[in-house]
């Protein structure tokens, strides 16, 4: 994929990429002072751009939520052979209980009988996090199970 | 009442009474310098009240406003970033001098504001507020856009040219003679080109002498050395704004960041009081016979400025409407057309009308510069909705 990467001096950092199907681009403007915005082209004029704002977490739980689908595709490829056995990715809302704490502190596996194998953070797979590992707003995780654990994950995740 | 008791009052009202012009200028989504600007005015010389007792610490706080406002300057760029800049946009930033200084330096020249006035309303007509335009093109969320580029590339000559002209326009005030004057521009232009060397090899040094982990302290070294080199700087001749601009830009990096994070506060509070001084020290009365000059001359250069994007834009390949967007993006001037004009002013080396012109265009320009940004597209879409009906209406018959 090319990246288009633009310096805008005394604002930050652009990066965007043409997207195929559409005679579209599609990017995000890093600001220096930290904020990140969603960009994308308008219909009718290839110069101007639709500039979304998005907070940090905005920004994280878009990058997990783009980033999640691929990685359940290719665990629920691996578990494939396992009868009773699937893979979900959920997310850890802003307003979670556990976000924050540490992944010990759900007891999941004891709980559900369903494990975490990974949480993918700001478009970054975490692999394999231990209990020591701490949850923030916005993370989505991707869990192993039976249907019912994974159910059960679910509202542990969100509501405790 | 006491002398102190009265200052703090005349102050405590001054500062208030900006507080809420800056609210009123957000409320309609304009730049706050026109309102200190008027706020000035309307408390200066020949104006409602006078402000005798804090008269002294305006000027000392108008004085650190400059340096503030350049030292910020030179850290929102890094050198790397000026040095591309400038080898991208060099034909377009010609373009843009010639084309907007020269209606300062006519008309400067036809109210006999005398040469020294021209070279400085050279200045003040030719460079954009870059304030404004940030403001505007993210407000308006044109951050994305393809002509964005090419209008911050715009900006970031002017600002390089700013390093070099401030140098040349203090000599002038100064009144020295050819050959003191060019000593003046040498050193600049050499101090110039030293920090831009060092800021893009040895940036981290520099940087790691006023970083601390101590907000306090940083914030201690970061004034006391813009202060010390502003001054140096004014010491031989080469205008403490320059001093502090080039500071700015030799400090990088994350300190860069968490510099300018805690100067701002202080810059918009010192700057304020710098634009207020401006107003203040301009006489209301002078306004008047020089009000057609200056909406002539915005007129012009508003004229100048959107030639200027369309040209610097179309050769970045943009459509025509990116071309009228990055034009009207770049109208607005503002703080550092009045860091120009004090400077003249100051130094007493240009007759009253310069600052009443002064005024009178920066505020203008301030205000269309936002306005014309904004409506724009509507325009151009009325334009482009009126030749398509030309064109379809033979069809039709």
């Amino acid at each position: 994929m090319n990246v288009e990467v633009t310096s805008l001096p005394g604002i930050g950092v652009r990066k965007e990429f043409s997207l195929t199907k559409v005679d579209r681009r599609i990017g995000i403007v890093d600001h220096r002072d930290g904020g990140t915005d969603l960009i994308f082209t308008k219909i009718g004029d290839p110069d101007s751009t639709v500039q979304i704002p998005l907070s940090a977490v905005e920004a994280r739980t878009l990058a997990s939520l783009l980033g999640a689908p691929q990685l359940v595709a290719q665990l629920r490829e691996e578990h494939r052979e396992l009868d009773g056995v699937s893979t979900r990715s959920m997310l850890v809302p802003p307003n979670s209980p556990y976000a924050s704490r540490r992944l010990g502190d759900t007891e999941l596996r004891t709980r559900t009988r369903a494990s975490i194998v990974a949480v993918l953070r700001a478009g970054q797979v975490l692999a394999s996090p231990g209990p020591e590992f701490v949850f923030a707003g916005g993370d989505m995780v991707v869990v192993v199970g039976t249907n019912a654990g994974l159910d059960a994950a679910a509202s542990i995740l969100t509501d405790g | 009442m006491s002398g102190t008791a009265l200052a703090l009052i005349q102050l405590g009202a001054v500062f208030f009474g900006l507080g809420v012009l800056g609210r009123i200028a957000a409320r309609i989504g304009l730049s706050p310098i026109p309102l200190y600007l008027l706020g000035g005015l309307v408390f200066g010389t020949g104006g409602l009240i006078e402000l005798r007792e804090v008269e002294d610490f305006i000027h000392i706080a108008s004085e650190i406003g400059v340096v503030l406002l350049l030292l910020l300057l030179g850290l929102e760029y890094t050198a790397g970033e000026l040095v591309t800049g400038m080898r991208k946009s060099w034909p377009a930033g010609l373009l843009d001098l010639v084309l907007n200084a020269t209606p300062g330096v006519i008309v400067a020249l036809m109210l006999g504001l005398g040469p020294t006035g021209a070279i400085a309303m050279a200045g003040v007509t030719y460079i954009s507020s870059s304030g404004i335009v940030a403001k505007v093109l993210n407000d308006l969320g044109r951050l994305g856009n393809r002509e964005t580029p090419t209008i911050l590339s715009i900006l970031v000559f002017e600002d390089l040219a700013m390093a070099v002209y401030l140098p040349v326009l203090t000599a002038v005030l100064a009144g020295v003679g050819f050959v003191a004057g060019m000593t003046t521009v040498g050193i600049a232009l050499v101090a110039v080109t030293l920090v831009l060397i060092v800021a893009l090899r040895y940036g981290k040094y520099v940087s790691a002498i006023v970083a601390s982990e101590d907000r306090e302290i940083f914030l201690l070294k970061l004034l006391g050395s813009a202060l010390l080199v502003a001054g140096i700087a004014s010491a031989v001749q080469v205008s403490a704004a320059v001093g502090a601009f080039l500071l700015g830009i030799a400090i990088s990096d994350s300190t860069a960041h968490d510099a300018t994070k805690i100067l701002e506060p202080l810059r918009d509070l010192f700057a304020a009081m710098f634009f207020v001084l401006f107003g203040l020290s301009t006489d209301p009365t002078t306004i008047p016979p020089v009000l057609g000059w200056a909406v002539l001359l915005a007129v012009v250069t508003t004229v100048t400025k959107i030639a200027t994007g369309w040209w610097a834009a179309k050769r970045a390949g943009a459509s025509q409407l990116g071309r009228a967007r990055a034009g009207t993006a770049l109208i607005a001037r503002g703080e550092f057309s009045i860091v120009i004009a004090g400077l003249a002013v100051a130094a007493g080396a240009v007759p009253d009308e310069f600052a009443a012109l002064a005024t009178t265009y920066v505020l203008l320009m301030a205000i269309i510069g936002p306005i014309g940004a904004r409506i724009v597209e509507p325009v151009m879409r009325v334009l482009a909705g009126r030749k398509q009906r030309v064109q379809v209406d033979p069809l039709a018959e």
